[in-house]
């Protein structure tokens, strides 16, 4: 009996949102006085695996097929119940994003587990019964639930998680091959398109996120929301009335219909604060709203405020970033 | 070709989030439901990939009580031919995703649409289980969708980038925006949508696997602490020094 952890790399780093994911999982193998292991997929390298230790795993499996580099639905989904059945994991942990989903979501029917996504806390275990704490009603509430049977599947929601670092400790890395074949990966991608980052910050993963709406008043001003990004290491987004204008790419909207995001810091400029976009930033720790008009209702979820012309304010706190040093 | 499209019946997006005494469920009283917004994309391409394709069907499957049927109604009058609704209250997403693969076999449907989640729950979990149980390819979250045949091209987002996938049929998407507009009930729409067939079934299963046991409100945010505009940068200060956030 083990703890089974999905880890996600990628350019042969572990991403943030698993490092959290290990972390979760190898706390609740000291919660049932197991081990923790890790299954990797995506591009790794042996070194980011054996530094998995950190987050106390003790063993991490990995198949270096290459056609496992790019997210195969049914290939990733069959590697991780093979793991599962090899490590007899009671316990599958794995991250609430696109590819945790998506697999997570399989396998609760392929292994007959019990599946809670989008989970904040590690579970309360009384014997068997596991309870969990998850978001829901788009971060308007949070429930309380019982997973029932001898298997469970824990989604971990990003950055809910404190991810532990205890340095030095490595965990030991072995090959593993689910014995793929080819209609495993039928439903492989013919392109995979990456976002030009730029050696800028992904927003899925991010922990600080700058923000910008209708009040930018064009495409042409979004250096003064790129600039204050890169002075902090943050991400770039909108919200959906720049998306659907064009004037952002929609993988930066946050909101109802686009991305949840829950960074520690989110700076909303030029956002009124509609319900809608709340209900994709309602979760982030710290929030700062920079509006020139104080009856925004974006001021009433926000921790900071600067009542005043985004035009004007940006250029000083991004100035004032970098005078911190 | 058939499509099946699953709606959700859930509360509309400004509503104030309260709960029965006990906590266990959420109180209803007084709220207005709506077709969850993600699964409005779902609907309105299923019907856009019918008409390119004149002909074929588009049936909404709701997993809910009589109360649902208005929106239901809703659905019809954007465009679906015809409606199921599997009369009991969704439990869990393993209990919803039963009743969809078991419809859908019955039924022979060639595409599966749904929205990437719904905007009660947030579960992003029942596309997989119908997909699994069904043993067909899902594809989530999809954004955007496009039919040849019995082969469709889908971009799926992945974090930081989208992947192009081609599935023939049958398969499962999960929808999302970009992939459509959309769209609302035209006086034609509405006026037809009353005598087009909506079927209700018993469920096939009763079998759950999750049970809530207590929702709560997240903790109070302490209020906004306004910094004038004119010493900016003092903002950053607290940033570091109070909130600890860089």
């Amino acid at each position: 009996m083990s703890v089974l952890v999905v880890v996600e790399c990628d350019g042969g780093e572990v991403k943030k949102s698993s490092l959290e994911v290990a972390s979760y999982g190898s706390q609740v193998a000291q919660l049932l006085g197991t081990t923790a292991t890790a299954v990797a997929v995506g591009e790794a390298t042996e070194a980011s695996l054996a530094a998995l230790g950190e987050q106390g795993i003790t063993k991490v499996l990995y198949d270096a097929e290459p056609r496992l580099k790019d997210f195969v639905n049914g290939a990733y989904t069959k590697l991780i119940a093979a793991a599962a059945q090899q490590e007899d994991a009671k316990v599958l942990v794995l991250a609430n994003s696109n590819i945790g989903a998506a697999v997570g979501s399989r396998l609760s029917v392929r292994l007959q587990a019990s599946l809670a996504t989008n989970v904040v806390e590690l579970p309360k275990v009384d014997g068997g019964a596991f309870t969990v704490k998850r978001g829901a009603f788009s971060g308007k509430a949070l429930a309380d639930v019982k997973l029932s049977g001898d298997r469970k599947i824990i989604a971990v929601k990003k950055n809910s998680i404190e991810a532990l670092h205890e340095a030095g400790k490595t965990a030991q890395v072995e090959s593993f091959s689910a014995q793929l074949t080819d209609a495993d990966f039928a439903d492989a991608p013919k392109q995979v398109v990456m976002q030009d980052q730029a050696g800028g910050v992904l927003l899925p993963e991010a922990d600080k996120v700058v923000s910008g709406g209708r009040g930018m008043k064009g495409p042409e001003n979004w250096n003064l929301i790129e600039d204050l990004a890169k002075a902090l290491g943050a991400a770039t987004a909108c919200s959906k009335p720049v998306s659907d204008v064009d004037w952002r790419p929609h993988h930066e909207h946050v909101g109802q219909t686009g991305i949840t995001v829950s960074p520690n810091l989110y700076i909303a400029c030029g956002i009124s604060g509609a319900i809608q976009h709340l209900a994709g930033v309602n979760s982030s720790k710290v929030i700062v709203v920079i509006n020139k008009d104080p009856e925004a209702p974006f001021f009433k979820a926000a921790d900071y405020g600067i009542v005043g012309d985004v035009f004007d304010v940006l250029p000083k706190l991004t100035q004032a970033v970098k005078e911190l040093g | 070709m058939k499509f099946l499209v699953c709606i959700s019946n859930v509360p509309d997006t400004t509503t104030k989030i309260t709960f029965t005494p006990d906590n266990k469920e959420f109180n209803k009283a007084g709220v207005q439901f709506v077709i969850n917004p993600w699964d409005e994309y779902a609907l309105t391409r299923a019907i856009e990939l019918k008409e390119a394709q004149g002909g074929g069907t588009v049936t909404v499957l709701n997993v809910g009580e009589a109360d649902t049927e208005p929106n239901i109604r809703k659905a019809l009058a954007i465009g679906a031919d015809d409606a199921i609704r599997v009369n009991a209250a969704p439990t869990d997403a393993f209990f919803v995703a039963q009743q969809i693969a078991s419809v859908a076999k019955e039924g022979g449907y060639d595409v599966i649409l749904m929205g990437k989640e719904s905007i009660d729950y947030n579960g992003f979990q029942v596309h997989g289980m119908v997909g699994e149980m069904l043993g067909i390819p899902t594809v989530a979250p999809a954004m955007k969708l496009d039919m040849s045949g019995t082969t469709a091209t889908l971009e799926r987002e992945i974090e930081g980038g989208k992947e192009i996938v081609e599935v023939n049929t049958p398969f499962v998407a999960s929808c999302q925006q970009p992939m459509c507009e959309p769209r609302i009930p035209n006086m034609r729409g509405i006026m037809t949508a009353r005598t087009k067939p909506l079927k209700v079934v018993q469920p096939t299963s009763d079998a759950a696997r999750t049970e809530v046991a207590e929702y709560a409100l997240p903790p109070k945010k302490q209020g906004v602490k306004l910094i004038p505009a004119e010493s900016a940068g003092e903002l950053i200060k607290l940033l570091r020094n109070e909130a600890k956030v860089i």
